[in-house]
């Protein structure tokens, strides 16, 4: 990126494009350059640990998946070899290119440049690249990873052994004011820590492994359970203690780490491999970006956004999504993203639609009456399959199998020229099906289906026979074998081609509003993003007023004012003429399906039957009532809430308070619920500010478990400490105990006693007031709603998304979308990006006119059914239902709902259910054919 | 090995299974995604895992090892384990050799036994239908899911259906109702069941009209021969015992 000019909804973009030696166009990615170079250079993807090839494919998903040359390259070095050039068959290298120059015009910009690692070797003290057996997590995880420098095994550098105790240290390069670290927390460490430890426990369970940490954060989504379950596994030892690199073996280059307990005192242990768990940096050249792009940064020096609109830069127009915001994790990183494409879209509206064209394809030839008339092309792959199988003898071998009437070899299938001779030959040899004996279905199916619709064939009549990455990749010193199963593999597919039938595809149409479930701070955020790109909402809150969850809350701890900001979003929803609000709202009935749900809804506006083709469920979350700690017996123990309200109204009972106690995880990080609820170790910090800067001469104290004030919030956390906050760590299984008593001083108080770890011994804390923070859990309507839009819940009760990393803010069923506290618990800024998010996604369905069903879904054969009910209890999809007629019990299907997953079909009894494209007659076709 | 797609390992039917070692597949291999670990909210795996539990059971019953089916969870990055998975499997299947030299059966007898519990499959999968959809949470619920004694008991207890002719009033419901066009017989025609064509689904059964009552279940006994098609006539007996 060279500059930017412009403004928003109309900039001018300079890019400067390195060269890659390689015509994209020309480069198939077979590798042979790669096979023939003679450079070798420490291979970057894999952390420098392996080497690759001064021409080489960056890693195995690279998008496009084509070589680039780097600058190692003889000839760019020295004007020599060239050896590439030799081998190309596609004379795709071009050694001349220059970097190329480019102007575009855009009306808004997304920055999501992402994070760097933290550089270890800025410290001296963590001995990376000074002990060959300290690496990284991200060297581990290059490690461990199958595509990784020894194919997925961990080995040490300094023997190539695999190492048998490994040491994970926390927090390396996070939560530290010294010079070079970051003092915020890099909010992802603990969590993938604990996965590399699973991971290697999989890879071999008699590894010792040990984590050396601070505060566990396992803050997230189904964390909790994750780090009890990395907890239990045998062999796996956590250590809450802060730890040094001491020295290396020089026989054996076994690193000794030096660390204490509270047992035993400072003691030293030696490891066969220690793990640096780095955190998270800016982006680097993180400064020249800022000022090319004219936004601003923040102290840490990733981008500065404004919590309540965390997708926005400073400079209109510019959005920002991922971890340039902050150190986040993936989900998080995913919504925040279809959010940053939701405000683009807000600023777009006006443009949607004007650069897309629509695609048009011939009519489809009916070919029901014809017999099967099969063309098989099969592929080469430069050298990848046709250096193993002989493709010509396959080709040979195709035309005497049944109903073949064209096989043919081409080099490399999927280059647009032989796609072209595939579309020209199914018109040309009046082809009813088409196979490509080539790779894998998953990246090319739907580039072939494409290809014989051009030819005027239905999609359904494509079928793929995968001789690579099932034949040649793995079979490649058995060359007679793999052409033997080349000619299994395609018999196979020939006979499950000859039954194959045309399906089609239906569009449905989509309902052009939205109905948000919810009023509070994320369904009125998502309402206005669809509103603003031009969709009606109906905006349905329980309450007789809107704000929710947030009308309890004054302040956040980065300073914004809550009440100020409700008032001024719920300004915004009533005079927005798209949106339709009703209080006092319940939902009785919801029916319908992606693009057509019919909702019905009695609110102080009467009842309403809404239609809508996407739905928001935002119903947020409760606070935990407290059984525990005399809460509700004495008025002194209240909940972290009520005191933020107290601190807030200038209360007279906190006013007159001489000490506070604040207790952590209150119903949370329990047996009965399993989770953390996030929110409260930065609420109780903000609480105890606000305490300190109002009242600096109160005692103030917060008993914890872990303290979780992760990312940024770990700056308020250390402020909080150096305004003489004392934290004191307690043990679940030794929690404090509160009970009414007398100071010395002769005053009423609430004794609070406790162990603190680091003296070792007892403490009786005199308090005035007790608050406790309460845990967050789910809404009382969760069940109620989730039973209406039939999705599904997670363990602890929240709503489950379709993907907890992927498609976090989706569900399994389609058209129906989630987020805020109805998710997880998660601040106000989190919850803004996440609605969004999910204002995002719904505009995804809602921009379109159609949503097109896929053909390969089920259909029941009523005949054949005896209505027993084993298809409808196997779907998860609510597809099927059992309705009776004169006939007795029949499954009848909604096809809209089928996910085509096939369950009921082989629950089926009596062949009654079909899976369209995988039906019975169509696998066994296959299965019988697998021996000749 | 030969593969074969499927978009979920829940779509693996048992007549998948029976039906390759039919063929003279010497062993099945089954890969689906990490249990608990499912993309959708289908976790079919689990269906997969139970089908091949029962799978195995019948294995056994009928003298085939069954270690011959296996079936392993991996997710797409785990190409590695895929790898192992693979070549312990193939590693197996060889030290077994071919179908029925392990077993020290004639592989064409050990086909014809296959081919015998591939016609029961209907059978089999309606009276398993609870436990075939069974979320076991645990291995340790692997063996105790399906057990000897039951699938012996599910051999030894098969049902046949019949029809009582001298019960049958020939009203054409069962016929109607049955899913596979097994029950001949038209009006006034006593009605016969085909039991080759026959699924046992229990729906001639359950539709009987209680008063009727003609359809018999038979279990460890021989079924009766068929009446002749030559006797099938129902004669109106109003008209008979007219004086």
């Amino acid at each position: 990126m060279d500059r930017v000019e412009g403004e928003a909804g109309n900039f001018q973009v300079t890019l400067i494009k390195k060269p890659r030696y390689i015509q994209e166009g020309k480069c198939t990615g077979c590798t042979t350059c790669v096979d023939y170079c003679p450079v070798e250079y420490p291979d970057q993807y894999n952390q420098g640990i392996s080497k690759n090839k001064a021409i080489h494919i960056y890693f195995a998903q690279a998008i496009p998946l084509v070589e680039y040359i780097d600058d190692s390259c003889l000839y760019l070095k020295e004007g020599k070899c060239r050896v590439c050039e030799t081998v190309c068959e596609n004379d795709a290298i071009d050694l001349k290119q220059s970097a190329e120059r480019k102007e575009i015009q855009v009306g808004a910009i997304i920055l999501s440049p992402g994070l760097e690692p933290f550089d270890p070797h800025v410290r001296k003290e963590y001995h990376y690249g000074d002990f060959a057996n300290v690496v990284t997590s991200l060297d581990y995880e290059r490690l461990s990873c199958s595509t990784g420098p020894y194919s997925g095994e961990i080995l040490r550098a300094s023997d190539g052994k695999h190492p048998h105790k490994i040491a994970w240290i926390q927090c390396i390069g996070s939560r530290r004011v010294t010079p070079g670290d970051n003092s915020y927390c890099s909010a992802v460490c603990c969590t993938y820590t604990q996965k590399q430890v699973l991971i290697t426990k999989d890879h071999d369970g008699d590894v010792d492994c040990t984590i050396f940490h601070n505060d566990i954060r396992s803050y997230g989504k189904d964390f909790e359970r994750y780090y009890e379950r990395t907890g239990k596994t045998p062999g796996v030892r956590f250590i809450r203690s802060y730890t040094s690199i001491v020295r290396e073996d020089p026989v054996t280059k076994n690193v000794t780490l030096r660390y204490s307990t509270n047992d035993e005192g400072v003691k030293e242990e030696e490891f066969d491999m220690v793990v640096l768990s780095v955190g998270l940096n800016p982006p680097s050249g993180v400064q020249a970006m800022s000022k090319k792009f004219g936004v601003e940064l923040e102290p840490h020096d990733f981008c500065k956004v404004n919590p309540v609109e965390p997708v926005s830069s400073s400079r209109p127009g510019i959005f920002v999504s991922g971890g340039f915001q902050g150190p986040i994790d993936i989900p998080e990183s995913v919504f925040s993203a279809s959010g940053a494409g939701a405000r683009v879209g807000e600023l777009l509206n006006h443009r949607r639609g004007k650069l897309s064209r629509e695609r048009e394809y011939p009519p489809e030839r009916d070919v029901s009456k014809e017999e099967p008339r099969i063309g098989v092309f099969v592929c080469h792959c430069g050298a990848n399959i046709g250096r193993i199988v002989n493709v010509p003898d396959t080709v040979e071998f195709c035309k005497t199998l049944p109903n073949v009437v064209h096989a043919q070899e081409q080099l490399f299938s999927c280059a647009t020229n032989s796609a072209k001779e595939i579309t020209d030959m199914t018109k040309e040899k009046g082809l009813n099906r088409v196979i490509v004996a080539a790779c894998s279905p998953r990246t090319l199916e739907p580039l072939f289906r494409d290809t014989v619709r051009e030819a005027g064939i239905n999609q359904y009549y494509f079928e793929m026979a995968n001789i690579r990455e099932q034949n040649s990749w793995v079979h490649s010193k058995e060359k007679e074998e793999a052409t033997a199963k080349a000619r299994d593999i395609i018999r196979m597919s020939v006979a499950r081609a000859r039954r194959l039938e045309p399906l089609q595809e239906f569009d449905l149409p989509v309902d052009k509003a939205a109905l948000v479930v919810g009023g509070g701070v994320a369904g009125m955020n998502a309402a206005l993003s669809i509103a603003n790109q031009g969709h009606e909402v109906h905006l349905v809150e329980k309450n007789a007023e809107l704000g929710g969850m947030a009308r309890r809350i004054h302040s956040t701890l980065d300073g914004v004012d809550v009440q100020a900001y409700l008032r001024d979003l719920i300004t915004r929803i009533y005079k927005h003429p798209l949106i339709h609000v009703y209080h006092s709202a319940t939902i009785t009935d919801a029916r319908g399906y992606v693009g057509n749900f019919v909702t019905v809804v009695k609110s102080e506006r009467g009842v309403s039957e809404i239609k809508h083709g996407a739905a928001i469920i935002a119903i947020g979350a409760d606070l935990y009532k407290p059984a525990e700690y005399l809460y509700g017996q004495d008025d002194r123990v209240i909940t972290h809430m009520d005191l933020e309200e107290g601190i807030h109204n200038g209360d007279d009972q906190i006013a007159q308070a001489k000490s506070i106690v604040m207790i952590q995880c209150v119903g949370s990080r329990n047996d009965e619920r399993n989770y953390c609820s996030r929110l409260c170790c930065s609420e109780s910090v903000k609480n105890a500010l606000s305490l300190k800067k109002k009242y600096p001469e109160k005692e103030v104290y917060i008993l914890y478990r872990d303290m979780r004030t992760y990312g940024f919030n770990e700056d308020y956390y250390r402020e909080a400490s150096n305004k003489d906050v004392k934290f004191i760590r307690y043990e679940p299984e030794d929690k404090p105990v509160v009970e009414p008593g007398e100071s010395d001083d002769g005053r009423p108080v609430l004794k609070v006693t406790t162990t603190d770890y680091i003296l070792g011994k007892k403490l009786v804390l005199d308090a005035d007031i007790v608050a406790l923070a309460a845990a967050i859990v789910p809404s009382a309507s969760t069940d109620e709603v989730a039973g209406q839009f039939k999705v599904q819940l997670s363990p602890d009760g929240f709503f489950k998304e379709a993907h907890v990393k992927l498609r976090p803010v989706e569900f399994g069923t389609e058209g129906v979308y989630l987020c805020g506290l109805a998710h997880y618990p998660k601040f106000i800024q989190e919850t803004v990006k996440q609605s969004y998010g999910a204002a995002g996604r719904a505009m995804t369905l809602l921009s379109h006119d159609v949503v097109v069903a896929s053909g390969s879904v089920c259909q029941v054969n009523e005949k054949k059914c005896i209505g027993c009910s084993a298809c409808a209890d196997a779907c998860a999809y609510g597809a099927l239902e059992i309705r009776e007629n004169k006939q007795g019990k029949k499954a009848t299907i909604n096809p809209i709902l089928c996910k085509g997953d096939g369950l009921c079909n082989s629950k089926c009894p009596t062949g009654a259910i079909q899976l369209k494209h995988y039906t019975d007659d169509e696998m066994f076709a296959q299965i019988d054919a697998a021996i000749a | 090995m030969r593969l074969v797609r499927v978009m979920c390992s829940g779509r693996v039917d048992l007549e998948f299974v029976l039906r390759a070692f039919s063929n003279g597949t010497d062993g099945v291999f089954i890969g689906g995604c990490r249990l608990n670990e499912c993309n959708f909210i289908t976790h079919g795996n689990f269906h997969a895992l139970t089908m091949v539990l029962l799978a195995k059971r019948i294995m056994e019953h009928i003298g085939m090892n069954p270690e011959r089916l296996r079936i392993r969870f991996m997710s797409g990055a785990d190409a590695n384990l895929f790898v192992e998975s693979v070549n312990s499997f193939v590693q197996k299947v060889k030290e077994l050799g071919p179908l029925g030299q392990s077993e020290g059966v004639a592989p064409e007898e050990l086909k014809a036994r296959v081919a015998q519990v591939t016609k029961l499959v209907p059978y089999i999968k309606r009276v398993n239908k609870d436990k075939l959809a069974t979320r076991l949470n645990s291995p340790d619920e692997y063996d105790t899911l399906f057990t000897k004694d039951d699938v012996d008991r599910l051999f030894s207890g098969v049902i046949t259906y019949y029809i009582d002719p001298d019960k049958c009033q020939a009203c054409m419901i069962c016929a109607r109702r049955c899913p596979e066009e097994a029950i001949m017989g038209g009006k006034n025609q006593i009605h016969v069941i085909d039991q080759e064509k026959c699924i046992k689904c229990e729906t001639c059964f359950d539709v009987c009209p209680p008063r009727f009552a003609a359809v018999k279940r038979i279990v460890g006994e021989p079924v009766p021969p068929p009446l002749p098609a030559d006797q099938r006539m129902i004669v109106k007996r109003a008209k008979t015992t007219t004086p």
